[in-house]
């Protein structure tokens, strides 16, 4: 006969954020952006059919950094969401707002309930007829969800990649650009790059997984960026600015070491940041970022 | 239903098991009474009280498929609908043709519609053109009882095969009958009431080989024929602008042709065959 150990509620909750969030800093990173036609996901990913990125419906696409089988099911879970429903209501009635909500409650409902929390993190994105009506829902794995403007940036060493994404990223850039930003704030944290000893110099197109939800399209808005058309489009990026390469590799070089500390950013939102910080436990967070 | 399925708890056990990408089978475990064919159905006979489409015709060319209906729907001896549209486009490379009780076969082929998209989305590939094709029986077959109260439907189905082998057409034909039997059709095919006058006709102007227009023309004439001896069948109104439904598979996916092609293809019938009658004539 064992007596459970007691443990406070407040430690049980930090030590399972830290489990989670070592977890999800263990992988590589995912971008998400908006540019002019619509949204663009960009994921570091050597396998070309383990994909981190997916469709979930019409105007709605899915990004996820982390334990595969988790946000695997969690991906499938939300197309059987969005296909019920467009089912039995009407094609237009599939929101990413509720995919969102049910991705939330259901990682809330484990952070709080299971002994071991999914190491995920997702973006849920929808892309409306104008930039303005676009939505990017972040969600972590204690269930929070923040409604992001402009970019998402998910995994490994998601501060870092966010910085460099700040400095380059403009609102309503076309597709090459917008890749061009994703690929190179990406490459500066990525193993396989030459600052980060590697053998590239920037991340190729057999090391990324690209999509876009293009609102141009008549129904299905995702479509897959491989093979030629990526190749392209990654070359046109790169006669536009080649002299750029990591800019701090010693910085990037200690943060890619292999289960590297998950070191909160300054101005990074509670729940991902410092274990000190409020858990939300699958409440939703209204406001963004703090 | 879906929605109470995500309450406090988020998604339930059911939707984040990874195994199965069928949509159909997830509805039946999770929702069942969104399915067609799972409601009880008073045992008696109900054919006259429902509207039924009918004459669905598909002939292959060099280049892929083709499917045409026309656009009546019937209720015993009335004409429900002139303009109902029975040919819809399952997925970017295969076309579905319903004939039989028009409500239960368009909720059949939304079902069907979502079915072949849910699977691509899970499992990143489009489903095989057989594959495709039996999932489609298994829906018939689920259908089994209400088809013996008088609400049978009878789809036919046709593809692009992008697996074909060299040489072999890469458009393919499957008929059904009302127990979920599946056919490959070779060549041409037809279902619904006027489908023997359609399939006489198709006998005498299908030919292996055709070119896409000359396939275009002999299942527009097929649908003329059919239209000519079957009540329930409507023929080209000119009057109202209402044509037979085309669509066209081959590599470049499935489209439906434009009104006005279809249109150009009827005139050019009734004027060759009033050509031909007023020579008679003389």
């Amino acid at each position: 006969m064992s007596m459970p150990y007691y443990a406070s509620a407040e430690q049980v909750m930090r030590d399972r954020s830290e489990y989670a969030r070592k977890g999800i800093s263990r992988g590589r990173s995912v971008a998400v952006l908006t540019y002019a036609d619509g949204i663009l996901f960009i994921a570091e990913n050597p396998s070309s059919t383990l994909h981190k990125i997916g469709e979930i419906y019409d105007r709605i696409g899915f990004a996820a950094v982390g334990r595969y089988s988790e946000f695997e099911s969690l991906r499938v879970a939300g197309v059987r969401l969005a296909d019920v429903r467009g089912y039995s209501y009407n094609r237009r009635d599939v929101t990413g707002r509720v995919v969102a909500n049910a991705y939330a409650q259901t990682l809330g409902s484990i952070f709080t309930e299971q002994m071991k929390p999914f190491e995920v993190e997702l973006c849920v994105a929808d892309v409306g007829q104008t930039p303005e009506t676009d939505q990017l829902y972040r969600l972590t794995f204690d269930g929070s969800v923040f409604d992001e403007p402009d970019f998402v940036v998910m995994g490994g060493q998601a501060d870092v990649v966010t910085g460099h994404l700040r400095e380059s990223f403009q609102a309503g850039m076309g597709l090459a650009d917008a890749l061009a930003a994703g690929v190179k704030a990406l490459s500066a944290v990525s193993a396989s790059t030459q600052a980060n000893g590697g053998g590239h110099e920037q991340l190729p197109a057999e090391q990324l997984e690209v999509a876009v939800l293009d609102r141009r399209r008549p129904k299905r808005a995702f479509r897959r960026i491989t093979g030629a058309a990526l190749r392209g489009l990654l070359a046109a990026d790169q006669t536009a600015d080649d002299a750029v390469t990591g800019e701090s590799p010693v910085q990037a070089a200690v943060d890619t070491t292999e289960h590297a500390p998950s070191q909160p950013a300054p101005g990074t939102p509670p729940g991902l940041g410092d274990p000190a910080a409020p858990d939300t436990a699958g409440g939703v967070q209204a406001d963004g970022p703090a | 239903m879906s929605d109470q399925s995500t309450g406090r708890s988020g998604f339930t056990p059911a939707y984040l098991d990874r195994v199965g990408s069928s949509f159909t089978d997830f509805l039946g475990s999770t929702a069942p009474e969104l399915l067609p064919g799972r409601r009880p159905v008073p045992a008696v006979p109900m054919g006259d009280l429902a509207p039924h489409g009918t004459t669905i015709v598909a002939a292959t060319f060099d280049g892929g498929v083709l499917m045409g209906g026309d656009r009546r729907a019937t209720m015993g001896n009335l004409i429900s609908s002139r303009d109902i549209e029975k040919v819809y486009a399952a997925d970017s490379w295969s076309v579905i043709g319903i004939a039989g009780a028009a409500g239960i076969a368009i909720e059949m082929v939304r079902l069907y519609q979502v079915e072949l998209e849910h699977y691509e989305k899970i499992e990143g590939m489009t489903m095989s053109l057989d594959g495709k094709a039996n999932r489609l029986a298994a829906m018939i077959r689920g259908n089994l009882g209400a088809a013996l109260q008088g609400l049978a439907v009878v789809p036919l189905f046709a593809g692009y095969d992008l697996d074909a082998a060299e040489g072999v057409s890469p458009g393919r034909i499957f008929s059904y009958d009302v127990t979920g039997g599946n056919y490959v059709e070779r060549g041409y095919a037809s279902v619904g009431s006027g489908s023997l006058f359609a399939r006489g006709s198709l006998k005498k102007t299908w030919r292996p080989g055709l070119s896409a227009d000359a396939a275009t023309r002999t299942l527009v004439e097929a649908l003329y024929d059919a239209a000519d001896d079957d009540s329930a069948t409507g023929g080209p109104d000119a009057v109202r602008r209402l044509y037979p439904i085309l669509y066209r598979i081959d590599a470049e996916g499935a489209v439906r042709l434009p009104d006005a092609e279809v249109a150009a293809i009827s005139a050019a019938i009734t004027a060759d065959r009033s050509a031909g009658a007023e020579s008679r004539e003389v």
